[in-house]
């Protein structure tokens, strides 16, 4: 049997790349810190200047963290998606769970305070930030499934996705119309996209989340991989669909829900992290590919922050912006050169 | 033949379809282990229908499946998985597996939480491997093989599921003459050898004939079920299609074209 032992060098050559992008992303920034100074500082030691021991703990540090959440959770979920919908082109953002998530999020930014006038930024509205987007992604997920039950034909899918995108920008879009320019603002920032704004306690919910996600997914493993052979068959062997279809989906929308919640809408990671795997990681296997998958997703996001932190200046680009410049390219060579995308 | 005189699986007064609509009625058989049974009729007979309801993908309407002497429907999802394999015509959904991933999941009704493989698990996937001369394609992708192979794959996948009963539907769709032969024969070597009985729909009656043990006609009324040559006696063979276009000749057991 082709098992995990067969790529542990690839799993130890990627844990070194992970450490590597880490140390990356952690020595650029608009601060110029030499990089002896981060190696000792991580280990401990004062570094010259105070404010950098300050700015790598509490700004580099955070950030990378979150960049590894962010990227392993969003990757994990778009494998599961490809899994459960058969569909090597789902993923959080085009089928339109991101989407989901932008409208939660802008009921509440924008919404809420438009009815009640309530405006918080308190760890109590984070929460509730998080919720919001969470249930919005769950929404559109139940949705997009229930059509792809009826629908077989995967174009179709990923074209209702699309819809449902356009339907939530457009509700946004009336939305942002009647909403004071203060939330406009608050809901334009999140929806760049951003993993260095976030506190040590919305850090420390967003892990929770991703911990809870990836729990499910591992529980998941054996169903996922009976779903490799359509549903009847999995059924066939003795996997109850309902059960199984379930804590997919609410494992898929925690991590693309509760992740979009804190770092906002981030395109392609979640469709492109798992067809770059599988060139180096050629098996179906899930017990396999969720961790492959996770670390790789964890290196690029760390990558493409780093490429967003322009060296040297105070300038920050959108991360959404990096991850689709980096993403859409990446799916279109796969497209054009393996022809018919597997999963 | 140490089984005989036990049923694998009976079937009495079944009647199958969807809802209210009926598709065919008051079908009676019963097969013991080891059987090749096929089942043959005309097209939108209530072949597939059969086999979906016997595998337990949708409801009978009324009357008896008796699998190992237990109705069908009081097996839970996981203990029918070890007495009833399947092989759909559907495709599988992930073309990317290789051959021996997509045999090993055959196994998932045996394996632990995390699908782990035992020793044994590993000796009945190459025991599968073996018996469908897949060895030499065992880490090819599924969308690398033309149709015989895959259909070979699939079918060794149920055979590592090893239970009871293996129901096809139409093993022999798409394949040239050769490979009709091909899988049929290893049918017949799987239920003789390992003493599994195996029911597939079919529209190669002529091979039929020659190799099953049991054939089940449905022909809309009475769906006459039994040994081939006594079925062929009976002249229930004449009337399955329309006689002004092929008409069957019970010495050859085969079907002339009426010029």
């Amino acid at each position: 049997m082709k098992g995990s032992r067969t790529y542990r060098i690839s799993f130890v050559l990627l844990v070194l790349a992970l450490l590597c992008s880490w140390l990356l992303n952690i020595s650029s920034g608009s601060v110029n810190i030499p990089f002896t100074e981060i190696i000792s500082t991580l280990f401990g030691a004062s570094p010259e200047k105070t404010s950098w021991e300050y700015i790598i703990w509490n700004y580099r540090v955070p950030k990378a963290f979150t960049s590894i959440l962010v990227g392993a959770g969003l990757s994990l979920s778009g494998l599961l998606m490809q899994t459960l919908f058969r569909n090597p082109l789902a993923g959080p953002f085009v089928l339109g769970i991101s989407s989901g998530a932008s409208l939660g999020a802008a009921l509440l930014l924008m919404g809420v305070s438009l009815f009640t006038g309530y405006t918080s930024f308190s760890f109590l509205a984070d929460i509730s930030l998080a919720i919001a987007a969470s249930i919005g992604s769950f929404l559109v997920l139940l949705i997009v499934l229930i059509v792809a039950q009826r629908v077989k034909d995967s174009m179709a899918l990923l074209i209702i996705g699309l819809m449902f995108g356009s339907i939530t920008s457009a509700i946004v879009s009336v939305l942002a119309y009647f909403s004071s320019a203060e939330n406009l603002q608050r809901f334009i920032f999140w929806s760049f996209g951003s993993v260095g704004n976030l506190s040590v306690s919305q850090i420390f919910l967003m892990g929770s989340i991703v911990a809870l996600g990836v729990l499910l997914s591992i529980l998941s493993i054996k169903s996922l991989n009976a779903f490799l052979l359509g549903e009847n068959y999995a059924q066939s062997l003795g996997v109850s669909l309902k059960k199984s279809r379930l804590t997919i989906i609410i494992a898929t929308g925690l991590l693309a829900g509760g992740i979009t919640a804190f770092a906002g809408p981030i395109a392609f990671v979640g469709l492109a992290v798992p067809h770059l795997t599988r060139q180096v990681f050629d098996t179906m296997e899930h017990k396999v590919l969720i961790p492959a998958v996770m670390l790789y997703g964890a290196i690029l996001m760390l990558l493409c922050d780093t490429l967003a932190q322009l060296p040297n200046s105070a300038s920050v680009l959108p991360i959404n912006a990096i991850t689709s410049l980096v993403g859409a390219p990446v799916v279109i060579w796969l497209l054009v050169r393996k022809r018919k995308m597997m999963f | 033949m140490a089984k005989t005189g036990k049923n694998i699986l009976s079937i009495s007064q079944l009647s199958i379809g969807y809802g209210s609509k009926t598709v065919a009625n008051n079908i009676n058989f019963d097969l013991g282990a080891g059987m090749l049974c096929g089942v043959v009729g005309v097209n939108g007979i209530g072949k597939s229908t059969l086999l979906r309801t016997l595998g337990g993908f949708q409801p009978k309407l009324s009357g008896d499946i008796l699998l190992n002497g237990k109705p069908l429907e009081k097996y839970s999802s996981s203990a029918q998985s070890k007495e009833l394999s399947v092989v759909l015509t559907e495709q599988p959904a992930s073309k990317n597996l290789t051959v021996q991933e997509l045999i090993a999941l055959g196994r998932q009704p045996y394996t632990n939480w995390l699908g782990t493989l035992t020793k044994e698990d590993k000796q009945q996937i190459q025991a599968s491997l073996d018996a469908f001369l897949l060895n030499e394609l065992r880490h090819s992708k599924c969308h690398e093989l033309s149709d015989g192979q895959l259909q070979r794959v699939l079918v060794a996948r149920a055979m590592a599921q090893d239970t009871s009963l293996i129901l096809l539907d139409e093993p022999t769709t798409h394949l040239d003459l050769y490979h009709k032969v091909q899988i049929l024969k290893m049918l017949q070597e799987l239920a003789h050898n390992k003493q599994k009985t195996i029911l597939f729909t079919t529209h190669e009656i002529e091979l039929a004939i020659q190799l099953c043990d049991r054939i089940l006609i449905l022909d809309g009324k009475d769906h006459p079920f039994g040994d081939p040559c006594q079925l062929i006696e009976q002249k229930h063979f004449d009337q399955l299609f329309p006689s002004e276009m092929v008409q069957f000749d019970g010495k050859t057991g085969s079907f002339k074209v009426n010029k």
